[in-house]
């Protein structure tokens, strides 16, 4: 029985573990918190919306993943 | 008594009703109960997402609901994130958070940590510290509006005391300079005492013993509230400040009492923008598009938060 878990741990590929994906996604959505409310450029504020939406989506998806 | 009030329930039940319930499973029994509520929050939470979802695709106009509506694709969306105003207002927003919460965050967790050493009659101070939140926002909004008033206003009078500027020279509300700081104030007032109440409730949960054995180990206060009441009280504090960022990113009811936006567009936080564009310009497509934009931000914020949260939880 363990070794049935082990063997289906073992091909979730490493680096989409949820603990390294969760913090790229929280990391985008930080990034695109500060596109949104930085007062120096209008391009950056543009583009906040896809940033803050993709590490949001992502967050959402990657949360699902096993440890 | 509760077993012959339960019987009589039973043979209360008219007999076809009683028959078709026990025929029900345990799961379908609570699918029954749990149902209305189910139906009341798809009806008045995400069916509205979901509309407003599409109306920012749209160029729907709620004034004008015969007009046909148009597919407008990211239309909405592109104007809305190359608009100079909003991009002014979300700043506007963002200097208004950022204030709002370190000083509700600050002088919340410093009153928390005073009413916390239990002196006497801390339970009576507690209660007056508490009065501010209960209020309603637009009694909160009215009254301050009076203190505010460079003639009548005791908020002008005791500055004109402690500065020796004359009062009427005090327009907290119409000064460019001074208006969101007005709101900032009022804001801080009327919200810290949930702050304290979230980090009392920290505070009380830390062990006494943890303190017991720094004082065997002859920790100093400082020392302690360093590596002990600070750390431990974390989890409450971020859930203050999680509640109260989400909160005032919708700030609406104050800023409208007070200012209206103004002087000009300087107290115009996003809320007020996307209320001006939602039922005074009627572009109702145009501003559920800005309303997605902010639930998108604050939806953000809070998976941050919740992860943050749960981090410090296990430490």
């Amino acid at each position: 029985m363990s070794r049935t878990v082990v063997s289906k741990r073992s091909y979730w590929p490493r680096w989409a573990r949820r603990g390294l994906m969760e913090n790229i996604a929280t990391a985008i959505i930080a990034i695109g918190f500060l596109m949104l409310f930085q007062p120096f450029a209008l391009s950056l504020y543009t583009y906040s919306f896809v940033t803050m939406l993709t590490g949001t989506v992502m967050f959402i998806i990657v949360s699902k993943f096993p440890e | 008594m509760l077993n012959r009030t339960a019987d009589n329930a039973a043979r209360a039940t008219p007999e076809p009703l009683a028959k078709k319930i026990r025929g029900i499973s345990d799961k379908g029994l609570a699918w029954l109960f749990i149902s209305p509520t189910i139906l009341l929050l798809l009806a008045i939470n995400i069916f509205p997402l979901f509309w407003a979802i599409y109306l920012s695709f749209t160029n729907f106009r709620a004034n004008r609901p015969n007009e046909v509506v148009k597919n407008l694709g990211l239309s909405n969306y592109q104007r809305i994130l190359g608009d100079q105003d909003i991009w002014i207002a979300m700043q506007t927003t963002a200097h208004f958070v950022f204030w709002t919460i370190l000083l509700q965050t600050v002088i919340g967790f410093t009153l928390a940590w005073l009413i916390d050493r239990k002196f006497r009659g801390h339970a009576f101070w507690t209660t007056i510290i508490l009065v501010p939140m209960m209020l309603s926002p637009a009694v909160v909004g009215n009254f301050w509006r009076f203190l505010y008033e460079p003639q009548i206003g005791l908020f002008s009078y005791v500055i004109s005391f402690v500065t020796g500027i004359p009062p009427t020279n005090v327009q907290m509300l119409s000064n460019v300079e001074l208006a969101p700081w007005a709101i900032i104030i009022v804001d801080t007032w009327m919200w810290t005492p949930y702050v304290m109440l979230i980090c009392l409730a920290g505070l009380r949960s830390i062990p006494e013993y943890i303190y017991e054995a720094a004082e065997v180990d002859r920790a100093s206060n400082w020392r302690q509230f360093w590596s002990i009441t600070l750390p431990m009280a974390l989890p409450f504090i971020m859930l203050a400040v999680l509640f109260r960022g989400i909160e005032n990113f919708k700030m609406f009811d104050m800023v409208n009492l007070l200012t209206g936006g103004g002087p000009g567009s300087t107290t115009e936080v996003a809320s007020i923008t996307l209320k001006r564009q939602a039922f005074e310009s009627w572009r109702t497509g145009y501003s559920s598009a800005f309303a997605i934009i902010l639930f998108v931000a604050v939806f953000g914020l809070a998976n941050i938060y919740v992860k943050a949260l749960n981090k410090v939880k296990q430490r």
